[in-house]
């Protein structure tokens, strides 16, 4: 394996008494497509602004592109590309303007800008707004002019805070195509989230992280292999029954997971544990049979779902 | 050392040397958005001021002073470098305490700007150096229409150009002050009538500083409205100050300006690195 592009050691983000990130160790290896994931507060975003080099670090070590950014912020952020979870176009200037605006500030020639600023709105397909106001954009627009924004500067690195949250279904899986390609292309990918579904698409690996923590790391299939069942069996009762229902329900699958709404039965074969339960004379409202998710990896490493 | 960290290194050469002017570039072309009105208020406020002050005041001014009129010159002359320096305040405020405020907050373009090659010293560098550009447009528009009434003469009174660019800039420490404000409530609103209103009314700008009480001069004294004022009359038409209060002027200005700059970068690089 090359040499890591970002190298974080016992990272540590303080406010106050507040530890924000509390001691995380991970390595990202270029044209790693690398993931976040946690529930909000985690701590993600503010280890996302230590790597973008804009974030001071309380303790630890945290090296990117071989440098360290409490000396060198300005020469690793030459090389980055930032989503940042709150969109912060300028909204005087119209679309392409945008992208005009930003080349400069990597010091790139003004044609230079002009050029690669029509192949990015090509890419984000925005050819058709490039006239039209910032305001006048969808949700889903702005986010992808926000990432031809970020790629104005070919970056080495490319990091996304949230990259689809409050998108409509579309528009994120618009968006997680533009994103597939850019992984094809090579360019490392550092993603925070906390849609699972997000995490398993992107990521070639990812840390869970809570209360600043990692919680456990690898790729999505080696994460739920390791600390989840193949199946998954969730059936409810009705909100009241729940928990006298679980009563029963002792010694099917690997392990129980009683939740306000429903419950989940972790087992290897998830029919099979259906028909054990209502060979004991129960009868659940509704049952559904899924694989498992990396939010089953959440709740059994942190016992709280993502989305709260 | 890596190829990717060398690239790193190189790349971040010029934005390091030309960080504060790709600012003011993006400002500069952001402004091209508003560009009529700005002209439009740039020659308009002018041809309003020095009708009713030149015009319509100097009537009444100049029949109670006498055929000597103020300082030994006519009304609109005594007046004219003081109208420019206040139209300059109201330029220099409006960057300072809404543009800062909308980078920071209502539209968080300097957080955009600081997660590229940036810094956040070099962001505030470039909102001086467009608040400059926009304040030598607005002084020099006004000036020309001064030149076509007759209440300047061509010549040294040019220099009243870049001295009501100083006045604008030594209201700087209102920048300092937006820096700091986490949310909007009304404090602008208060600051226009707390200290731009009373500083606009009591620095000597459009009857000299002496026609007030002595307990009230102070207000002048401390306003770089007033500086601004003497300043600029004694280059357009000199009424002859002692030369230590010219240098004074200068460098209470100058002060000004730079001190509530160098408070605008420290409170802002503290604010951007959250």
């Amino acid at each position: 394996m090359s040499a890591p592009v970002i190298r974080a050691s016992q990272l540590v983000k303080r406010y106050g008494d507040l530890a924000a990130v509390d001691g995380i160790d991970f390595e990202v290896a270029p044209g790693e497509s690398f993931g976040l994931l946690g529930p909000n507060g985690a701590g993600k975003s503010t280890t996302m602004r230590m790597v973008g080099a804009v974030s001071t670090r309380t303790g630890g070590e945290l090296e990117i592109l071989g440098l360290d950014p409490n000396e060198h912020g300005p020469e690793i952020r030459a090389r980055l590309g930032v989503v940042p979870q709150q969109d912060n176009l300028d909204t005087d200037l119209r679309v392409r303007d945008n992208l005009l605006v930003y080349g400069r500030y990597f010091g790139l020639p003004r044609a230079q800008v002009a050029k690669r600023a029509d192949e990015l709105l090509a890419f984000a397909q925005l050819t058709e707004k490039v006239t039209a106001k910032v305001d006048d954009l969808s949700g889903g627009m702005k986010r992808r002019l926000t990432i031809a924004r970020s790629l104005i500067n070919d970056p080495s690195i490319l990091l996304l805070d949230e990259p689809t949250t409050g998108l409509d279904p579309q528009a994120r899986h618009i968006l997680w195509d533009r994103l597939f390609q850019l992984k094809e292309r090579g360019t490392t990918l550092v993603v925070t989230t906390h849609y699972m579904d997000e995490a398993e698409q992107l990521c070639d690996r990812l840390v869970v992280v809570d209360h600043g923590r990692i919680m456990a790391e690898g790729s999505p299939a080696a994460l739920i292999r390791q600390h989840s069942s193949r199946e998954v069996l969730e059936v409810r009762f009705g909100s009241q029954r729940n928990a006298e229902a679980a009563q029963k329900l002792a010694g099917i699958g690997d392990r129980l997971e009683v939740l306000p709404d429903r419950i989940l039965i972790y087992s290897a074969n998830g029919e099979e544990a259906l028909v054990e339960l209502t060979s004991r004379g129960l009868a659940p409202i509704t049952s559904l049979v899924r694989r498992s998710s990396l939010e089953d990896v959440f709740l059994r490493l942190t016992g709280r779902s993502l989305i709260e | 050392m890596t190829t990717a960290t060398e690239q790193a290194i190189a790349a971040a050469v010029k934005p390091r040397r030309f960080g504060a002017w790709y600012i003011a570039e993006h400002k500069l072309r952001a402004m091209r958005a508003y560009r009529w009105t700005i002209l439009a208020t740039g020659i308009g406020t002018p041809l309003f001021y020095v009708f009713a002050f030149g015009v319509g005041l100097a009537v009444l001014v100049g029949a109670n002073a006498g055929p000597s009129g103020i300082d030994g010159v006519s009304y609109l002359v005594f007046v004219a470098p003081a109208l420019m320096a206040m139209a300059a305040v109201p330029v220099a405020l409006e960057e300072f305490m809404f543009g800062i405020f909308l980078g920071f907050k209502w539209n968080p373009i300097f957080a955009g700007m600081n997660a590229a090659p940036i810094t956040g010293r070099q962001i505030i560098d470039g909102m001086f150096i467009f608040v400059t550009i926009r304040l030598a447009m607005t002084s020099t528009l006004y000036y020309l229409v001064l030149l076509l009434f007759g209440a300047v003469q061509l010549g040294w009174s040019v220099l009243i150009i870049p001295v009501a660019m100083l006045t604008g800039l030594a209201f700087s420490p209102i920048a300092a002050l937006t820096a700091s404000f986490r949310e909007d409530r009304s404090q602008f609103a208060i600051i226009q009538r707390v200290v731009i209103m009373p500083l606009t009314l009591f620095s000597g700008t459009v009857f000299p500083l002496t026609q007030l009480p002595i307990f009230l001069q102070w207000i002048g004294w401390l306003s770089p409205l007033w500086h601004g004022s003497e300043l600029g009359r004694e280059l357009s038409y000199g009424p002859n100050e002692p030369i230590w209060l010219t240098v004074t002027h200068v460098t209470f200005l100058a002060a000004v300006a730079i001190a509530g700059w160098q408070a605008c970068v420290r409170i802002s690089v503290r604010r951007l690195d959250r």
